[in-house]
């Protein structure tokens, strides 16, 4: 039995082989996403962002013809991400490393991108670390601190003064619920509560009401997507919050489109922190949105303009390289690299490698029959706060 | 029925019990052919070899379980609790300094053990359904509390910070995996031959009594729950010897090394390559995680249709795994050549 | 004490969803000792009907209900005369590996027609909001919850006390060789236990998708729980998993409104617990 895999491996490398001939005219990137399992759908998006920019410009770059080698991790797994990186250069011959949807997955494979001395861009994982972790990384999305920090700042200089603090436990929530109480605490507020519920909690109504008994100016929530924003929602409309008197703060996935539409009018006037949402109001997002519609019959969100980003970024970095991919050379190029994406004006920064854009605050209203996030406030060149910060 | 390893037939009739001990075994050909094919990824497919390496590592976990469940009736649905203890240990040994290959197993699989020795007091009192939740509900628990204690295990972002020395002072874990597959091979090889030690002696005798009728055994003398205490840790030490290989070879772990989904996979590969025979848990590992990086490959959405696919021909046409229709096949040629003059 | 009161509202209608999730696996794994590990596809399955019905052809809730009890009789009948039946006296380890398969296969499914990502669904508006009892919000769809709940346990309680078919399932359950030899045709009957928690099963994954929502990975997700549930209230027994349901749902709500910190681990150790104290469940047989 052992003899015949092998066989079959034997005769699959075979195969591949005859593809690797090529490979000194293309650039691979190798995507490590997650095609499969709970996370299945972010991992689409990110991929739907990176083909329609391919898509809009071509697949050639400098001479070279750009490949996709798509490898799916199935959800959080450390051990398999860093064999498929590994795989991803040695056996398919990968210039760069994309996608990265998951922090754990996305530490683990920067070991590989470190050691081997690839450029690697992280088109959604939100960690500060991530970066810090191998010196080719570079980041397209946004990180947990940049997004929660401005909220919490805002939340403080806009009239809320207490605030009733509620993430879920892990990483990411722990990291945003941090942040929020930094930057809401340093500009003169009090949290006057604060709890973590499990990851997979389906019901939120005990957590709700208790936020309740301590009639805070505002709830903050941060939950991970899913099928939660929706559950949260029910929960507030069940335990009779008026988001009127008692204001509702969160990022992104709370007021995603899928969330809103679950949630019904009940979402209305919560306020989210995001770097892009399809409804903001600028001619390049109105077409992108146009074009991702087209393509894949539904609307971008936060993940797919990581992904679009992610390869906006390598195509510029290999034209100013004029073709060569090594890891040196790209990630020399893509530091300092800004330019104007449909959510706004991003850029690389030069010392950290993170991203640097514009924060937005928006609040859910009617439009026309739809519930969409309505920008209301911005704050441009927002930096990740976490770099070189002690915590 | 009692099941055989995957070795020559012992005589119809015994002639004694020593003597039955010794001709069970005895190596068969097929072994030696299936240990020297190990060997072939370093040199056919080497770019196979980080693919390989997590073989081996699961294929030894697949052996710890099946000392358990396929020798002894254990059912558990929780046996990855044993492989985390062992790779948070060695992943914690390697950041607080000590980051040797060798000592690390030692000090993994010694943290594992004492777990599954302190477990093994109540795994031993249950059976059926009620052992199986049990096994699922203490490993559930120590996820959570492995979530919970961030401060030591990192939680969701994982261990950061594992670094492993070189292998024996000289052999650095290269990009391909060179060395991570023979460490893992070399692990998976030592364990193996400890594994079938055990099997072919009195004791192993006794756990298979113990497997096919639990309630029989203390009437002929054998001390059920001292056995199933004695090889439950046994096979804790194994597993978690296998997670802290995982840990070193990777320089990550992170809490899905705890998780459901690791007993649960680990439990259908066991089944896929069948149980009681030792040879199993390798060839289901090997089968399944080979067959799941293929269907990946080429169709990174819906692999799981075809891996269920899987799983369903391989329990309709193969009732007892793939050893087992490997036995029955030679079985069938062997009783053909005899039958021929 | 009165947000107590509301915890343990909410805690009772978490815990019926669970029983109408879990009745159907509990009486088939106690009456033919078959591990139906797909159990939760079932209920998947009910949750696409339902969601399918109304976005897409526009059937008001309360009518998709009873689509979703059948399509989940439906898919039991012919997956139990295509492959369960084959493997009634097999060994359960493969019994296991069948029903994962078919798990596997029908979350790609699911992912395949509906996507990945959670279907939305809206519920009409009288089955929004909440009452207010004497200062405790009680949210109207888990009162809607709690009350089809009753009604079906009534049903099914007074159909295994007061009915001939209730008779025989009994006997089946208790001792099946015996049951044989008076003449019960228990492949029949069990067929037919099978589409009703099929059904059941289907009917609750309809009514789970507001509380719990609904993507491919369902199937998987509450098959820990739905075995939770099973395990602790005893094989075979409908009044077991009531009782367990109950028990998990408030300890679960309880748990997290007073010890948050504690988390889901409170439900496991509910559960351990009552194992290693009734390692044959609550009311169970064997």
């Amino acid at each position: 039995m052992q003899k015949l895999l092998c066989g079959i491996a034997g005769f699959a490398l075979a195969l591949l082989g005859a593809g690797a001939a090529n490979a000194q005219s293309s650039v691979k990137i190798g995507m490590i996403n997650e095609y499969s399992g709970q996370f299945a759908d972010t991992g689409a998006q990110i991929d739907h962002g990176v083909t329609l920019w391919m898509k809009q410009h071509g697949d050639t770059v400098a001479g070279k013809k750009i490949e996709l080698v798509r490898k799916d991790t199935g959800g959080i797994a450390p051990d398999t991400a860093k064999r498929l990186a590994q795989e991803a250069i040695v056996r398919d011959h990968a210039d760069i490393l994309g996608a990265f949807s998951l922090t754990p997955n996305a530490l683990a494979a920067a070991d590989v991108s470190a050691q081997a001395k690839k450029f690697m861009v992280v088109m959604n994982a939100a960690t500060s670390i991530i970066t810090e972790k191998s010196p080719y990384i570079a980041r397209t999305s946004s990180t947990t601190p940049q997004l929660n920090y401005t909220l919490g700042q805002w939340a403080a200089k806009n009239g809320i003064k207490t605030v009733y603090t509620m993430v879920s436990d892990y990483g990411p929530g722990i990291d945003a619920e941090v942040w929020f109480q930094k930057g809401f605490k340093d500009n003169g507020g009090q949290v006057v509560g604060s709890v973590r519920f499990p990851v997979a909690n389906p019901d939120f109504s005990s957590f709700i009401q208790a936020a309740k008994d301590k009639n805070p100016d505002a709830i903050y929530i941060w939950i991970p997507g899913g099928a939660q924003p929706a559950a949260v929602g029910k929960a507030l409309a069940e335990r009779g919050i008026d988001t009127k008197k008692t204001k509702i703060l969160g990022q992104d996935a709370l007021a995603s489109e899928t969330a809103l539409k679950s949630m019904g009018d009940i979402a209305l006037g919560i306020i989210s922190v995001s770097d892009y949402d399809y409804n903001h109001q600028s001619p390049m997002n109105q077409a992108f949105v146009k074009a991702y519609n087209d393509e894949f019959h539904r609307n971008p969100d936060f993940f797919s303009i990581g992904g679009y980003d992610g390869a906006h970024l390598i195509y510029a970095a290999l034209e100013k390289t004029g073709g060569k991919a090594d890891g040196d050379s790209l990630i020399a190029a893509a530091k300092g690299m800004s330019w104007e994406s449909p959510r706004g004006p991003i850029m690389i920064d030069p010392q950290t490698r993170d991203i640097v854009q514009t924060v937005y605050i928006r609040r859910v209203e009617k439009v026309g029959n739809e519930l969409r996030n309505v920008e209301f406030a911005s704050f441009p060149n927002v930096k990740d706060p976490a770099h070189g910060a002690k915590k | 029925m009692t099941s055989d390893t995957l070795v020559a037939a012992a005589p119809a009739v015994p002639a004694a019990p020593h003597e039955f001990l010794h001709a069970q075994a005895r190596w068969h050909w097929a072994e030696i052919a299936f240990w020297l094919a190990t060997l072939l990824p370093f040199v056919l497919t080497p770019d196979y070899l980080a693919l390989a390496s997590q073989v081996a590592i699961t294929a030894l976990f697949a052996l710890s379980l099946d000392l358990i469940l396929g020798f002894s009736g254990i059912v558990s649905l929780g046996h990855a609790a044993y492989f985390g203890v062992g790779a948070y240990t060695a992943g914690l040994i390697s950041v607080w300094g000590w980051g040797e290959s060798l000592t690390g197993l030692v000090a993994a699989g010694l943290a594992a053990g004492i777990v599954g020795y302190i477990t093994s007091f109540v795994i031993a009192r249950f059976r059926h359904l009620a052992l199986i939740m049990i096994t699922l509900g203490f490993c559930l628990l120590l996820q959570e509390a492995a979530n919970d204690a961030n401060w030591l295990t990192g939680g969701f972002n994982g261990l950061q910070g594992v670094h492993t020395w070189k292998l024996l002072g000289t052999f650095e874990f290269d990009l391909y995996g060179y060395t991570a597959y023979a460490y893992a091979l070399a692990a998976l090889f030592l364990i193996f031959l400890l594994a079938r030690r055990i099997i072919h002696s009195p004791f192993g005798l006794a756990l298979r009594g113990i497997r096919e009728n639990g309630a029989r055994m203390p009437a002929i003398g054998a001390p059920t729950h001292s056995h199933i205490r004695t090889i439950y840790t046994i096979a804790a030490i194994i597993a978690g010897i296998a997670g802290a290989i995982l840990t070193q070879t990777t320089e990550t772990v992170s809490l899905e090394a705890l998780g459901f989904q690791r007993s649960a996979d680990v439990l259908v590969m066991l089944i896929v390559g069948g149980t009681g025979r030792l040879y199993g848990g390798l060839i289901g590992a090997a089968v399944y995680m080979v067959a799941r990086d293929q269907f990946s490959g080429l169709n990174p959405q819906f692999w799981y249709f075809w891996i269920g696919l899987l799983l369903i021909a391989i329990v309709m046409f193969l009732p007892n795994g793939i050893l087992g229709g490997l036995t029955s096949i030679a079985a069938y040629i062997k009783a053909k050549w005899a039958k021929a003059p | 004490m009165l947000p107590a009161l509301g915890v343990l509202f909410d805690g009772v209608a978490y815990g019926m969803l669970l029983f109408l999730m879990s009745v159907g696996l509990s009486v088939t794994l106690g009456m033919m000792n078959f591990v139906n590990l797909a159990h939760c596809s079932f209920a998947m399955l009910g949750g696409y009907v339902t969601v399918t019905l109304m976005n897409a052809a526009g059937w008001p809730f309360l009518a998709t209900l009873p689509a979703a009890f059948v399509a989940g009789a439906a898919a039991s009948v012919l997956l139990e005369h295509i492959f369960f039946s084959r493997f009634y006296n097999s060994n359960e380890l493969n019994q296991c590996l069948l029903t994962i398969g078919i798990v596997f296969v029908s979350i790609a499914g699911a992912a395949y027609i509906y996507g990945t990502d959670q279907q939305p669904m809206q519920l009409p508006a009288y089955l929004q909001g909440s009452f207010n009892v004497g200062g405790v919000d009680l949210a109207i769809y888990r009162l809607f919850l709690i009350v089809v709940a009753a009604l079906i346990t009534a049903v099914l309680m007074a159909t295994l006390e007061s009915t001939r078919f209730g008779a025989q399932v009994r006997a089946a359950v208790n001792n099946q060789r015996m049951a044989r030899g008076l003449g019960i045709d228990v492949d029949r009957l069990f067929a037919f236990t099978f589409a009703l928690g099929g059904g059941l099963a289907g009917l609750g994954g309809g009514l789970a998708i507001p509380m719990l929502g609904l993507d491919p990975s369902f199937a998987l997700t509450y098959l820990i729980y739905v075995l939770i549930v099973v395990a602790v209230g005893g094989l075979g027994s409908i009044a077991g998993s009531f009782v367990a349901a109950m028990l998990l749902g408030v300890a679960d709500m309880a748990g997290k409104y007073y010890v948050p910190a504690l988390g889901s681990v409170l439900i496991y150790l509910v559960m351990l617990v009552m194992i290693m104290w009734r390692p044959t469940g609550l009311f169970g047989r064997r």
